[in-house]
């Protein structure tokens, strides 16, 4: 069985900026990280594989620097990186992307081992559309189970998985026969730190690189081309300012217990 | 009066054959260690040994250190007549002392009977010591009562046994010697006092009794010696020797190649010369009641480390050497011979137990080994540090907060660059002067003050990075090597010489750590810096402050005991209030740790008595009006503990902020 994990190299957005004279997003400089979301998918890859010895690949579509991503989940003890990169795959909308992950997918099937189960992060922190996940189940015509917050249960005889969804204000239990397609959100786990020794065996690792090639798609259905997406501007939303509550000066505690209740109202702090 | 040769003779062999295959044994097994080279500088080295292990001077400083002075000079000196009494042993009448020259015998015999009554004295001392005021609890063992009482056994013995002969000779008017001994009886007070006691017509009997004795107290002793923590007396020396010459404030280079390993758990992992500290330790337990985590109830105790880590040698020495996995787990809850996780995270590395140890032992380096190995190889480290570690990594910073803003601070001053050729200092404001709202004003003083001064200053601004020393001292060598190579590489493209730092951390980090990488600093720590300054006239104080009451200083473990600067904050406060801060009873290199170094800053405190609050509260024995610190460390743990305690009314001030007070407003 194999399980493949969705990543992404984002930009660390709490580093960037945006032009107010073009209304771009400011990347010069800016240093690029794994899509967070995406780490506890590959976390929970990787749980799965330390308890079931199942196969994990890795895979991300990305100019050729996003091999850094795919080095940092080869030490983290993934079995299988692979870089989309190809210049036909650029400018890719949220469609475009999940027809070459889907495409990459359907290659591992065949070429590795048969997929049980995609993994992905809920959404990207730079787009932020929560669109490939799904959209690469769509294509696949896997069972899409999206905001995993917990695997209850994963049975690989009957092939019945059971997840906890987390919505707003409850969960939900929902089972579905694999193979599925799984996003995930941050409360699934606590993504592990690399080992060392992994970390240099990596650095030696070479990264395959599957280009259109190899994979074969119409030209039509990827990168600018297979893209109705446009994005037509881009800017910082005004913030409005907010209302100020209580008076933590004339009575911190009174202030403080609102705060909370205001944070848990919001489902904001962990109970 | 003929010693038995035929029984003694075999007696001799075998205890001696016993000694042998212990000093053997333990030996081989310090031999398991990595190689490091502690050969360098012997001349220096020599001169440290005769000072510290033979003048004893860190064993001095501290109550009963001179009753331990006395045993080991009087050990010296009767090892002449220990030779002398196995020697006769062997081959009776033809080697004696008294053969020597009139002129050599007499001071002889007399340097042997004091030292023998100094060693008797003090080794009651000891006991009493140990009964009644033991340096820690558990220091009263049976281990320690068996070798007191063997010393004194071997004293009395040898008293009798002398004082029998003095009363043989001079009561014998045949012996040529009579008038030797009679001399000898003269330089011998109290063998000669032990002598006028005994019943002549059983001198015989006396003398075979004390003879036995002496002879089965020094064979039992000779066995004995190697496989305790006696050992020391023949380890202890060649520890002194092998020191780290210079402070022990940073730890060892690992090399990143894959195949290799990281950090420390299994003994053998382990530098010969840590291996060798663990056989020169004879518990004394000064490390333990200095120990900022042992005091306050951590599970940490650093004599207890140095112990765990002899046992486990010997429990898996076999092993070892046969290349097998050990049974005795080095890192593990399983208890004598291993060492827990929790103690392995307790420890603040703030140096004290290294200070305090009269044979050099360097506990802080061996507890980081073992933090190596639980961060580099397992992934294992209390969850607090993943959000650390990661930060640092990605941001360069431990909150994790946008390079971006590292200049945040500055936005309203005129704060220049530092310019490659043009610009003499760099202020390497560091994460806590950049970031951390309290530390910001530091940051703001310092630069008012170098202005103040003339310096020819600049900041990195946004390129500059962290020093990476929580990183180190939590094990995470594999990062910090890389941080560190960037910073090393970065301040050689600019051409920095010198370098400003308001952190100890930083300062000891760029200082002593970055040597390593081939990078020879003139680091100041900005006590330092500002101190030069007065001295130098530059800043000249007109007008003291009267802002700060009653000043109190409270020394950084990094700054201090890890760097001997210990005057320069000093200086600096008494010119600006004009008078000599307050100090506390634990001051200067005895002073006790706020809790916050080692990466302690970064972990949550479960166990035990807070550090910080048990050292707030002893600064407020002193009753301070402002309590000043030379550390952002030390400045959030003062603030935040006080606030704890709600003594809202004392100020904690750094000492740029005091001297900005004096000369800026």
């Amino acid at each position: 069985m194999l399980i493949v994990v969705c990543i992404k190299q984002v930009p660390d957005t709490t580093q960037v900026q945006i032009d107010p004279v073009t209304n771009t997003l400011v990347r010069d400089g800016i240093p690029f990280i794994v899509n967070p979301y995406d780490t506890h998918a590959l976390e929970e890859a990787l749980r799965l594989k330390d308890r079931f010895g199942c196969r994990v690949a890795a895979i991300s579509m990305g100019p050729p620097n996003a091999e850094g991503t795919l080095k940092k989940a080869l030490a983290l003890g993934v079995d299988h990186a692979i870089l989309l990169s190809d210049r036909v795959f650029g400018g890719a909308d949220t469609l475009a992307t999940s027809n070459v992950l889907a495409a990459a997918i359907t290659r591992l099937h065949s070429d590795v081992d048969e997929v049980g189960l995609v993994l992905c992060g809920k959404q990207t922190i730079d787009g932020d559309t929560a669109q490939v996940g799904p959209g690469i189940a769509s294509r696949l015509d896997y069972r899409q189970l999206t905001l995993v917050d917990k695997i209850v249960n994963i049975d690989f005889q009957t092939k019945i998985i059971r997840v906890s969804r987390k919505l707003e204000g409850r969960h939900e239990i929902v089972e579905a026969p694999l193979p599925a397609m799984l996003t995930v959100v941050r409360e699934l786990n606590r993504p592990r730190y690399p080992k060392v020794q992994m970390r240099l065996a990596a650095a030696d690792a070479l990264v395959e690189v599957w280009n259109n090639s190899t994979l074969q798609l119409d030209e039509q259905q990827i990168g600018l081309k297979g893209s109705p997406t446009w994005v037509s501007k881009i800017f910082s939303p005004e913030r409005d300012k907010g209302e100020i509550l209580g008076d933590g000066n004339a009575d911190p505690e009174g202030a403080a217990s609102l705060l909370v209740e205001k944070l848990m109202a919001k489902d904001m702090l962990p109970i | 009066m003929t010693p038995n040769t035929s029984i003694f003779a075999p007696l001799l062999f075998i205890s001696l054959a016993l000694f042998v295959m212990g000093c053997w044994k333990r030996f081989g097994l310090i031999a398991l260690g990595r190689p490091e080279n502690r050969f360098d500088n012997a001349g220096k080295r020599l001169g440290e040994m005769f000072l510290y292990a033979f003048g004893q001077k860190r064993v001095i400083s501290k109550p009963f250190g001179f009753n331990h002075f006395i045993i080991f000079w009087s050990f010296l000196i009767l090892t002449i007549a220990n030779t002398e009494f196995i020697l006769n042993g062997l081959f009776p009448h033809s080697i004696k002392l008294i053969k020597l020259p009139f002129e050599l015998y007499l001071p002889l015999a007399f340097m042997i009977d004091i030292a023998t009554l100094l060693a008797l004295t003090a080794v009651i001392v000891a006991s009493l010591r140990r009964l009644f005021a033991p340096p820690y609890p558990e220091a009263r063992t049976l281990d320690a009562f068996f070798i007191l009482g063997l010393i004194a056994i071997l004293m009395l013995a040898s008293f009798t046994l002398n004082a029998t002969e003095l009363a043989v000779a001079i009561n014998n008017s045949k012996a040529d010697s009579a008038v030797l001994s009679e001399a000898a009886g003269s330089v011998m007070p109290v063998a000669s006092f032990i002598s006028g006691l005994l019943p002549l017509n059983h001198l015989e009997l006396i003398h075979f009794i004390a003879w036995w004795a002496h002879a089965l107290a020094l064979l039992i002793f000779i066995c004995y010696l190697p496989n305790s923590k006696h050992m020391h007396i023949l380890t202890a020396i060649p520890n002194c020797f092998f020191r780290r010459l210079g402070k022990p404030n940073t730890q060892n280079l690992e090399e990143f190649v894959p195949g290799a390993t990281f950090g420390v758990d299994r003994a053998d992992n382990y530098s010969w010369k840590d291996l060798l500290d663990s056989f020169a330790c004879t518990e004394c337990g000064r490390c333990q009641n200095v120990c900022p985590a042992s005091i306050t109830g951590k599970p940490l105790n650093p004599r207890a480390v140095i112990h765990d880590i002899k046992v486990n040698l010997l429990e898996n020495g076999s092993s070892l050497k046969e290349g097998k996995t050990p049974a005795v787990p080095l890192i593990g809850e399983s208890g004598e011979g291993s060492i827990s996780e929790e103690s392995i995270w307790s420890c603040t590395t703030c140096g004290a137990c290294m200070e305090a140890c009269p044979v050099f032992i360097e506990h802080m380096p061996k507890l980081i080994k073992l933090r190596r190995h639980l961060v580099e190889s397992e992934s294992k480290f209390p969850e607090e540090l993943l959000n650390l570690f990661e930060n640092m990594e990605g941001r360069s910073n431990p909150w994790g907060i946008a390079p971006s803003e590292r200049t945040k601070w500055c936005s309203q001053l005129d704060v220049k660059p530092f310019e490659k050729g043009k610009t003499e200092y760099l202020y390497y404001v560091g994460c806590a002067g950049s970031f951390d709202s309290r530390n910001k004003h530091v940051s703001v003083a310092m630069t008012q003050l170098l202005d103040k001064a003339g310096v020819s200053w600049g900041i990195l601004g946004k390129d500059e990075k962290c020093c990476g020393d929580s990183i180190r001292r939590l094990g995470n060598e594999y990062v910090f090597d890389r941080m560190a190579r960037e910073n090393v590489t970065m301040f050689i493209e600019l051409g920095v010489k010198k370098i400003i730092t308001q952190c100890p951390h930083c300062f000891s980090t760029l200082k002593n750590d970055y040597l390593q990488f081939g990078l020879d600093l003139e680091v100041l720590h900005h006590t330092e810096m500002l101190n030069s300054l007065i001295q130098e006239g530059k800043l000249v104080v007109d007008k003291k402050t009267e802002e700060m009451g009653i000043a109190l200083f409270h020394d950084s473990c990094y700054l201090g005991r890890h760097n001997d600067v210990y005057d320069a904050p000093r200086t600096l406060l008494e010119a600006a209030t004009g008078k000599a801060p307050v100090e506390m009873d634990r001051k200067g290199s005895d002073a006790f740790c706020c809790g916050a170094g080692g990466g302690r800053m970064w972990m949550e405190e479960h166990i035990g008595e807070r550090i910080n609050l048990t050292r707030v509260n002893e600064a407020l024995e002193k009753n301070p009006d402002t309590i000043c610190v030379a550390c952002p460390y030390c400045m959030t743990m003062f603030e935040d503990g006080l606030k704890d305690i709600k003594a809202d009314g004392v100020k904690v001030r750094d000492v740029a902020e005091v001297m900005a007070e004096a000369l800026l407003r």
